[in-house]
């Protein structure tokens, strides 16, 4: 075997066994660096994760979430279709703890204080060398304010972060009347999971096909059309929900009644009878409060190899909160955390970090019970432009599949597995 | 390799690449390699051990890793998703990810 070939095997196994060339000082800079991950999300635990084994666990993480378990948005939708338990979609941080060793708080971190390098949580400060922020998503409630009180909340659910509002909006549609009307609003783009709205619409029409065939799915849609797998989406609603699913384009809410559960948008009333309003949407709370936001003061701007804030440079931002021009995906959020965790050590131990990350992203929607399409796309960083670019190959499914709905479950138990395992 | 030392096994390293300069910039390299390769888990598993009916990619021969990517590339199957992925690498990247997985652990 020549010299270079047996150099980039042993460079192989080094890197692929978790390896890491470090010098003693080096070592010593990973042992004594505190980083501290708020959010246990896809980003969020997969950061955690990745820090760990790629600094052969000399690197302490704490990664703090308010959430008890982990539960998976992708894959919800069929919750709500009736074809899969919450149960099967709730998986445990405690492998992240006794495998990888990861510090795992059960906290709601109330500020950060960039200054003294502190995250302040309800039982005190928590303070860190490194801080890594992944807080997903909030929701803007300022154009339609009535959906913002807790009996609203119950009322109306998003169920846009799965868990409880999932199982209460699955019962809703199961106690849905004869007859009924089960509303979808959509957001503008940019959205948490642009191909969502329209795999729940699939979910909800096959679970009236078989419990209430004279039930209907509106979807009042703020953007122009189908963001997302659009032309497959078409022909799966023309094809298998004929006279099941109404799609408004254009009609973005202008005011809601709750309790009636009438929705007007510019041109038209609405009398529906389960509302699932999915509100507009922006980065996190927390990464808004802490001033991360760009001009437009909704998402925030990060350096795509370091993905360090570009407002506060020593707060890396990972995940949905975001402002990556890319599609808010868990793939996505998956992949930015180990292009972080990645640079994060690089940096550590003097190394230069990969100066153009590349990444792929796969996203799967189910049609029915069964069948799935995909999205597949690779990504590269743009050193010019500064950020992540489509390049090239990249596709959709033909059609819908059985063959795909089997590929769409294994994504989710292998990133599910990647993520907390 | 494992059950080696840090110190040890820096060493080592150090002795075959003859150089900190080589060490940094094949670290480089490797560093895009590994997350390029870290990315493929989401389908194909942590480190290419995959859970479940995705096929594995650790272990697999440099050899079949590339002529079934290459493939994967020129088919006439636009629609197939590791076409779509394939044709998003280059075929140096590809070569590197070849040599990676095919010296990770295979799944036992």
């Amino acid at each position: 075997m020549k010299r270079r070939e047996f150099i980039n095997t042993l460079g192989a196994a080094w890197l692929g066994a978790g390896a890491w060339p470090l010098s003693v000082s080096a070592a010593r800079n990973v042992r004594q660096a505190r980083v501290v991950i708020v959010g246990a999300g896809f980003a969020g635990a997969t950061a955690a994760k990745y820090l760990r084994m790629w600094s052969e666990y000399q690197l302490p993480v704490t990664l703090i979430e308010q959430n008890a378990q982990f539960v998976s948005c992708p894959t919800s939708n069929l919750v709500l279709g009736g074809s899969v338990q919450l149960s099967a979609i709730t998986r445990s941080y405690e492998n992240l703890i006794r495998k990888h060793g990861v510090t795992v708080r059960r906290e709601t971190v109330l500020a950060i204080d960039p200054d003294r390098k502190q995250v302040r949580t309800a039982t005190g400060p928590v303070s860190y060398d490194y801080l890594i922020m992944a807080p997903g998503i909030s929701f803007d409630y300022s154009q339609l304010p009535m959906t913002q009180t807790d009996a609203a909340k119950a009322r109306v659910p998003h169920a846009w972060k799965a868990g409880a509002q999932t199982q209460a909006l699955a019962r809703q549609l199961q106690h849905m009347r004869k007859g009924g009307v089960f509303a979808i609003t959509v957001p503008p783009l940019p959205y948490r999971c642009p191909p969502g709205p329209y795999e729940r619409a699939c979910q909800v029409a096959w679970y009236l096909k078989q419990h209430n065939p004279t039930g209907k799915v509106l979807v009042l849609d703020a953007n122009p059309g189908i963001t997302s797998k659009r032309a497959l989406f078409e022909r799966n609603w023309a094809e298998h929900y004929a006279g099941l699913i109404d799609y408004q384009p254009g009609s973005e809410l202008s005011a809601i009644d709750v309790d009636s559960g009438t929705v007007r948008t510019v041109f038209d009333t609405w009398k529906t009878d389960v509302l699932n309003v999915i509100p507009p949407q922006a980065a996190g709370r927390l990464a808004l409060d802490t001033g991360l936001s760009n001009s437009e003061g909704r998402w925030c701007d990060v350096d795509f190899v370091t993905y360090e804030s570009r407002n506060v440079p020593a707060i890396h931002l990972l995940g949905d909160s975001v402002d990556s021009g890319l599609p808010k995906s868990a793939h996505i959020a998956n992949s930015q955390a180990k292009v972080c965790a990645s640079s994060m050590i690089a940096r550590l131990v003097g190394v230069q970090p990969d100066p153009l990350p590349v990444f792929a992203n796969t996203c799967y929607s189910y049609v029915d019970d069964m069948s799935a399409m995909h999205v597949a796309n690779v990504y590269r960083y743009d050193p010019e432009k500064k950020e992540m670019v489509s390049a090239q190959g990249g596709g959709l499914s033909a059609y819908p599949s059985a063959k795909e709905g089997a590929d769409a479950r294994s994504w989710a138990k292998n990133i599910w597995s990647d993520t907390l395992d | 390799m494992t059950g080696m030392g840090i110190a040890t096994r820096l060493w080592t390293l150090v002795l075959l690449l003859g150089a900190t300069q080589t060490m940094a910039q094949a670290s480089t390299t490797d560093l895009h390699v590994r997350v390029l390769a870290a990315s493929c888990a989401a389908c194909h598993g942590t480190n290419g051990v995959s859970v479940a009916s995705t096929p594995s990619l650790a272990g697999m021969p440099s050899t079949q890793f590339r002529s079934r990517m290459m493939a994967f590339r020129a088919s006439k199957t636009d629609a197939d998703v590791m076409t779509q992925h394939a044709r998003g690498l280059t075929a140096e990247e590809i070569d590197r990810l070849a040599v990676y997985f095919s010296a990770l652990p295979a799944p036992r």
